[in-house]
């Protein structure tokens, strides 16, 4: 009898072994199925992913995760955010937990190659800064000889530090911190001179300070950090989704589609315009989304520019100007390419 | 079926097929995750630990540059996990031992205090004290510019302890030579000194000229000047002070609540050995008229370090587990070291994997020290 138990639980533990491998060939199918877009964004970061005092999930972040539901399911509030952890964010990714990751995350070489995900386009063009308080009169970071530098655990952070001040051949002394709020409370009771992080983040960093006319961060950019949305390798139609929504997004802006005046751009004579927004041609279908799709990206989060604005613009906290993130007709560097 | 009536045939059975079924799991579990990470083109395998680090530890136990490779940058993390260890269950043993007799003091005032100090100690999680202790540290203290001067040369801010080093430029074998044969002749004296004791029964010197034979050979090779010593003083420079010893606050915050929290359990583990001691015993060192203290020590103490033993193990290894707490207060110990690994190279299970092996590892390590040290000091029957 106690054998057969024995030979019970073995089969029991095989089974759940052979159905534990991970199904996710196709991502878009998976999302329709299930309803809901599952986005990886960042643990409460103003600017980019931040629950608001109603609970809603705010920033820029969390608007390119609502533009891809839009496309996606036709609604942008199908949206489940999973805060993700600065180490384990790839992981999720990898093991099908989100569909999307949508956090402030840099495109490099290695990412791309070894770790089994593709990166959409750049959504927003940052670089790694540092920033002072005002109260040291230090104007450029190549004064911080000897310093301390606060910072995260970030791959590109810590090695971009140790590449910068390595060339000037001065040395400093650098503290890790695991946690966003460790890593800041060390930086604001002086523990370190210098925080450094991507410029975006400073931003979001100075913004939550008590007195943000405290510090000032330094004009240096050590390093090019573009930030872009991944998914998982070798889906490509989920991939393809997921770029075009965000050059719709650019490309709304660049055609001055807005999301009050987009129903009045359906009437529009502009061939492109009425292709995008699926008057003529059926651009949809060709990725197996509803034809409608571009009209309910800019219909519910507006265009790049608004988006921006809301979230990260001269009217918010964070303060920030549009400089690189700008369309390419107007000396930025966002350029969606054609929709035909 | 006879032999399946056969009690030792059957014990050996069931134990077979259930190291078979853990086998057959792990497999399994290996296989898939090496199935899986193949499938979505994830790069395996260890050879990135011989590539540069490229990122700078500031508080590095052994030598190190960022130009290193990751496999040295995972040993600096570790030495500085064994270094905070180390230092906190030293002290925190210290500390223990001292609150633990004095919570079986006769004085109310000593015995409650201490009750409170062990209580304290003993009911809020670690993470929060060494939180707690972190922000005293660098809130109460004054930032580096305005540094408190607590000695010439030794300074006090938020950003640690600052004090003059010395390093050998000439003469450190010789030095070091000297200290070594110091502590060998001493031991040699102590161990005469207690012969002569035992069977004359008078008591001798011994200890004071085992003192004098530690430090005489250093002291003759100093004065003759063997050895050159360069002090090296803190400087103020624009942001830090520069030169000299510094002491961080993150490895202070860490190495005192690990010592706080070894203290509290050394200290109950203490009464509890003390307490086990029979009455008789305290009776008995009476009637031969030691006084309370001298009872103490060399009678109740030493029959409580066989009792003391075991539990003190288990202190031992949550203290060195529990040291990779550091994370939250930023102490670049093994835990900390390879999550920048792992976020530089994306590979997170075989990082993890060597630091699981290397905390198993000394864990290991530590139980056969400790294991070895109760058979040594338990009751011998012959």
């Amino acid at each position: 009898m106690k054998g057969l138990t024995l030979a019970g639980c073995l089969s029991a533990v095989l089974g759940v072994l052979a159905t534990a491998a991970i199904a996710n060939a196709d991502t878009l199918d998976t999302v329709k199925q299930r309803g809901k877009l599952i986005c990886g964004v960042s643990l409460a970061t103003p600017g980019f992913a931040a629950p608001n005092d109603q609970g809603r999930m705010e920033g820029f972040d969390a608007d390119i995760c609502r533009a891809i539901a839009a496309a996606a399911l036709g609604d942008s509030d199908k949206v489940e955010y999973v805060p993700t952890n600065i180490n384990t964010r790839f992981q999720a990714l990898q093991s099908g937990e989100i569909d999307v990751l949508s956090r402030q995350t840099t495109q490099t070489y290695s990412r791309e190659a070894s770790l089994g995900l593709d990166f959409a386009p750049v959504v927003f063009y940052d670089g790694q800064g540092l920033m002072v308080p005002k109260s040291l009169g230090v104007t450029s970071a190549a004064e911080l000889k000897d310093a301390a530098i606060c910072t995260l655990p970030g791959t590109t952070t810590a090695q971009n530090l140790s590449d910068f001040f390595g060339k000037l051949g001065s040395k400093f002394e650098l503290v890790v911190f695991e946690s966003p709020d460790e890593n800041r409370a060390a930086f604001f009771s002086g523990r370190c001179d210098a925080i450094s992080s991507d410029r975006s983040d400073l931003a979001s960093i100075r913004a939550v300070s008590n007195k943000p006319d405290d510090y000032v961060v330094l004009p240096e950019t050590i390093s090019k950090e573009p930030l872009a949305p991944a998914v998982r390798q070798n889906d490509s139609n989920w991939r393809d989704v997921v770029s075009w929504s965000v050059w719709m997004l650019m490309a709304a802006e660049e055609k001055g589609i807005t999301k009050a005046n987009v129903d009045e751009k359906l009437k529009s004579d502009d061939q492109e315009i009425q292709r995008m927004l699926g008057v003529t041609d059926n651009l949809g279908e060709m990725l197996k989304l509803d034809d409608k799709w571009a009209y309910n990206i800019i219909k519910s989060v507006g265009n790049y520019g608004e988006v921006f604005d809301r979230a990260l613009g001269e009217n918010t906290r964070l303060a920030m100007t549009r400089g690189p993130n700008a369309p390419w007709n107007s000396g930025g560097l966002l350029y969606a390419p054609p929709f035909r | 079926m006879a032999f399946m009536n056969n009690a030792r045939f059957r014990a050996l059975f069931y134990q077979w097929m259930a190291i078979g079924v853990v086998a057959l799991v792990a497999w399994s579990m290996f296989a898939t995750a090496s199935n899986n990470l193949a499938r979505h083109d994830i790069t395996t395998g260890f050879s990135y630990l011989s590539r540069q680090a490229g990122f700078v530890i500031s508080e590095a136990a052994i030598a190190y540059e960022p130009t290193d490779t990751v496999a040295r940058a995972l040993f600096v993390g570790f030495a500085n996990t064994v270094k905070v260890s180390l230092l906190a269950g030293l002290f925190g043993t210290i500390l223990g031992l001292a609150v633990g007799i004095g919570r079986m003091s006769r004085n109310p005032l000593l015995q409650r205090l201490m009750l409170s100090y062990v209580e304290a100690l003993r009911n809020i999680p670690l993470l929060l004290y060494l939180l707690f202790w972190y922000a005293v540290i660098i809130n109460v203290l004054p930032p580096v510019r305005a540094a408190l001067p607590l000695a010439p040369h030794v300074y006090l801010s938020n950003s640690g302890l600052v004090i003059p080093s010395i390093s050998f430029e000439r003469g450190l074998s010789i030095a070091l030579g000297a200290v070594g044969l110091g502590i060998i002749s001493a031991l040699l004296i102590r161990h005469i000194a207690l012969r002569r004791r035992l069977s004359t029964g008078t008591s001798n010197h011994g200890p004071l000229i085992a003192l004098l034979a530690t430090i005489a050979p250093i002291g003759l090779v100093l004065l003759l000047g063997g050895v050159t010593m360069a002090i090296d003083l803190p400087e103020k420079g624009r942001f830090r002070l520069t030169g000299g010893l510094q002491v961080r606050p993150e490895f202070v915050a860490l190495w005192f609540g690990l010592a706080l929290s070894v203290s509290a359990n050394v200290a109950e583990i203490v009464r509890a050995g003390v307490q086990a001691v029979h009455k008789g015993q305290w009776e008995a060192s009476m009637a031969l008229g030691l006084p309370r203290r001298r009872a103490m020590r060399l009678v109740i103490l030493p029959q409580a370090l066989r009792l003391i033993i075991p539990p003190l193990t288990n202190t031992y290894l949550t203290v060195f587990k529990n040291s990779s707490l550091a994370i939250a207060i930023g102490y670049p110990d093994l835990v900390m070291v390879s999550n920048t690994v792992m976020n530089q190279t994306g590979q997170a299970m075989e990082t993890i994997a060597i630091f699981m092996g290397a905390y198993l590892g000394l864990s290991i390590a530590i139980s056969l020290i400790m294991n070895w040290y109760n058979k040594h000091v338990a009751l011998k029957e012959r």
